[in-house]
């Protein structure tokens, strides 16, 4: 066998894992892939051990809910062939390895940097010298956007390249926001350090990482959650669903210039913040997930109080997606607009919503399940237009189904477990993965511990990693001023990316 | 000089008032209703910064503009009452000295060389290219009606009386009001609240100026609006006393500024490449209102 097959949340001893030679990694990770759109790479890293480089790949097979890893060692100044020569889904894994590594490869459309780490192989490529991608034409002109966003949200450049007010080209430069979020996983040894840094890697996705952080945590430490735990967390991730989909909505609006939608969803957003702050003292649910704990039992007094919060959102918020949806000014904004196809979204492999909304089925809920999902029987909603209308109908569709569930969630309450484990140090020389649904897609976070437990490499994958290309994709031969809905109605992290 | 005082009383409570139904229709109390004019004698009492990059262009930009729509204000009639100044075809000093303010507003843009900018001088030059005939064939065919050729004596000759002539004024008010709302950069052409430079039109191209000048810009924004509206008014005012006029122009302001902001309340704003589509529609409906004209007349048919 070239590789090793593990489930979501198995930590495995890292011997388990193959290592073999890069022709074979090569042909092994491309051919994974080729002709399976039900296969998908969620993490691609490599690390130092002395003078190599040790790459591990990581595919997942959505259809047989498994995991595929194998591994290679390359020396530190290899030229290699690029997988994004045969898969595009590859491209920036390896724009990474080649930024803080300085691995070489052949036939990689352009290796440029990605997050600019202190470490970085190559010290002369810096946030100021990033190579554009430009036309010279009399014809067209440039615009760019950014670092400063015209909301101040979070900095990012965006440089277009435009026919008049026709988009031709969009670049997105990242990278402005990395805090070497991984070094400090290593750096910290205490494990509430290491939760409050995963509680920090998105701001909005705050109960998805924290909940695969421990999930990977618990899986290196061989504890077994209780189900109070899990449902705590179940029923976390979904509120964050509603939450955050809901204010996109509000978002989106206000794009469009559609002020009652603007206001009624950004209002409507409130009281599911505001029960996270009921439930564990902060709108942001910061301090609710923690490894091997619940920290903030769901009880029955919460449920009915949920009952109630759900009660007055859901009549409101259908109304005001009846209202919106049947609105023709805000139909003619959100139809045919950003469009990005199937056949593109599989190349690029984007993950959860960017992909559910061209037809390509991916969510972790159902693929490789976790928690209390393998009870509730998910099913993901798929649209197939590819436009920002499909985008705004899947947030519609998931809130409501996330009401659904939780209503299904609180009908049956399991009891919380007094007798607290205690968690065991992680076991030496171990690999674990975790994969979590966040609102916006998948998350991966992958942990390899040294021969004393201790933790050498902890890699996370926000979906934003993926499906950044995707809007670069979704704006070409738009119009310029359609720009901020295809933005919004995607609603990718920049922190996620830049770690 | 009563045109005058009046239209700057208007313009004093118009914007606020807008401002005062969209916070309403979305369930917020709203600012008051003087905040724009207190907003302005804030600017007013700053300087201005001036980037290196621009010219004198860019520093004497706001006060022409600010001035042409000032004196186009002082074309305007009050029904039978002449404005400051009246003489035949004053119609089209009107139409071009606010396209003067245009011009140099977009030179302005150009000058400090930001792409945004550009981009908002560009969108803002085709827009009011083709709202230009929509302005033109209308007072053309008032012109025509009426047999006048300035303002106040065709607005004075205009009688409202029957079927032909109210659905003439309906579709001059409906354009009218729809020219003050592309001048003015409101919706559906313009989003004023937005906070994204690529999809602004008017607003981009001030992004650059500040202090004083800012002020002078928003001055005669506000200005600009209570001119249409007055235009508005004088369609249906005719040779009434003073007594019913006065009321009457500031209930028909009342009801336009309540019209513009409860249509941004509750719809989106065009895609930017239907807003040409829209704007030379206007022509079209103007155009009826040529054909009604000719239709009066007995020269058609």
């Amino acid at each position: 066998m070239n590789y090793t097959t593990v489930l979501n949340m198995q930590t495995i001893t890292i011997s388990m894992i193959p290592e073999i030679s890069y022709e074979t990694f090569f042909e092994l990770n491309t051919v994974f892939i080729t002709n399976h759109a039900e296969r998908h790479c969620v993490n691609y890293f490599g690390y130092k051990i002395e003078n190599h480089i040790k790459l591990i790949c990581c595919i997942a097979d959505d259809d047989k809910h498994e995991i595929y890893v194998s591994s290679c060692v390359v020396e530190a100044n290899a030229s290699l062939r690029s997988f994004s020569s045969i898969h595009l889904c590859f491209e920036k894994f390896e724009r990474e390895i080649h930024e803080n590594f300085g691995i070489n490869y052949t036939g990689h459309p352009w290796l440029k940097p990605v997050r600019y780490a202190f470490n970085r192989f190559d010290l002369s490529k810096t946030i100021a010298n990033y190579p554009f991608y430009s036309i010279d034409s009399e014809e067209l002109h440039e615009v760019g956007v950014g670092p400063i966003h015209a909301g101040v949200i979070e900095p990012g450049h965006f440089r277009f390249i435009c026919n008049g007010e026709q988009i031709l080209h969009l670049e997105i430069q990242l990278g402005y926001q990395h805090r070497g979020i991984e070094q400090l996983f290593l750096e910290k040894k205490n494990l509430l350090q290491r939760t409050a840094l995963a509680e920090s890697i998105a701001g909005d996705t705050v109960v998805g990482h924290t909940t695969a952080f421990s999930h990977v945590w618990e899986s290196l430490c061989d504890f077994k959650t209780t189900k109070d735990i899990e449902f705590a967390r179940t029923i976390a991730l979904e509120l964050e669903r509603i939450a955050i989909h809901t204010g996109d909505l509000s978002a989106v609006c206000a794009d469009v210039a559609y002020q009652l939608g603007s206001s009624v969803f950004g209002r409507l957003r409130t009281p599911i913040i505001n029960f996270m702050q009921e439930w564990g003292g902060n709108r942001l649910s910061k301090g609710l997930i923690r490894p091997g704990r619940n920290q903030f039992p769901f009880n029955q007094t919460l449920a009915d109080r949920l009952k109630v919060v759900l009660d007055t959102f859901e009549p409101d918020f259908n109304e005001m997606c009846t209202q919106l949806f049947k609105l023709p000014s805000a139909s003619s904004r959100f139809e045919r607009t950003g469009v990005v196809s199937y056949e593109d979204v599989l190349s690029i492999g984007t993950v959860g919503l960017s992909a559910r909304m061209s037809g390509l089925s991916r969510d972790i809920r159902i693929s490789h399940p976790y928690s209390l999902y393998p009870e509730i029987k998910h099913e993901p909603i798929i649209k197939h237009h590819g436009d920002v209308y499909s985008r705004v109908q899947i947030r519609k569709s998931e809130v409501q189904q996330s009401i659904q569930y939780l209503r299904q969630l609180i009908e049956n309450i399991p009891e919380y477990n007094q007798s607290e484990q205690l968690l065991k140090t992680p076991q030496p020389d171990s690999f674990a993965i975790s994969l979590v649904e966040g609102w916006r897609g998948e998350i991966c976070h992958c942990a390899i511990t040294d021969a004393k437990g201790d933790l050498i490499i902890y890699k996370i994958k926000d979906p934003s990693f993926h499906n950044w290309l995707a809007l670069a994709m979704a704006v070409r031969n738009n119009e310029i001023s359609d720009f901020p809905i295809c933005n919004k109605s995607f609603n990718l992290s920049y922190c996620g990316h830049d770690l | 000089m009563l045109s005058f005082i009046l239209i700057f009383i208007a313009a004093v409570f118009f914007t606020g008032i807008i401002v005062r139904t969209k916070s309403m229709a979305s369930g917020r109390k709203g600012p008051g209703i003087l905040q724009p004019i207190k907003d302005v004698i804030r600017l007013f009492r700053k300087g201005a910064v001036y980037s290196q990059t621009t010219s004198f262009i860019f520093q004497i930009a706001p006060t022409i503009y600010f001035s042409s729509v000032v004196m186009a204000m002082l074309v305007v009639p009050f029904g039978q009452y002449k404005g400051f100044i009246s003489f035949s075809g004053d119609f089209i000093f009107f139409a071009y000295i606010l396209a003067l303010g245009k011009f140099f507003s977009i030179l302005s843009a150009m000058d400090t060389g930001s792409s945004f900018e550009g981009m908002g001088a560009s969108r803002e030059a085709l827009y009011s290219m083709l709202a230009e005939p929509a302005f033109f064939i209308l007072m053309g065919s008032l012109a025509l009606l009426t047999g006048h050729t300035s303002f106040q004596e065709i607005f004075s000759a205009l009688h409202i009386g029957s079927y032909i002539t109210y659905a003439l004024a309906i579709l001059a008010t409906f354009v009218l009001l729809m020219i003050a709302m592309i001048e003015n950069s409101r919706m559906p052409i313009d989003d004023p609240k937005t906070h994204l430079e690529l999809t602004m039109i008017h607003e981009v191209m001030i992004l650059d100026n500040s202090g004083f000048d800012l002020g002078l810009i928003l001055t005669a924004g506000y200005l600009k609006f209570a001119i249409y509206g007055a235009l508005i008014v004088n369609l249906f005012i005719g040779v009434f006393p003073y007594g019913y006029t006065i009321p009457l122009f500031f209930i028909i302001q009342f009801s336009v500024a309540i019209t513009i902001g409860l249509i941004e309340s509750f719809m989106a704003r065009f895609r930017m490449g239907h807003n040409a589509q829209f704007i030379f529609a206007l022509t079209s409906v103007s155009l009826l209102i040529f054909f009604g004209a000719l239709l009066i007349l007995g020269k058609f048919i």
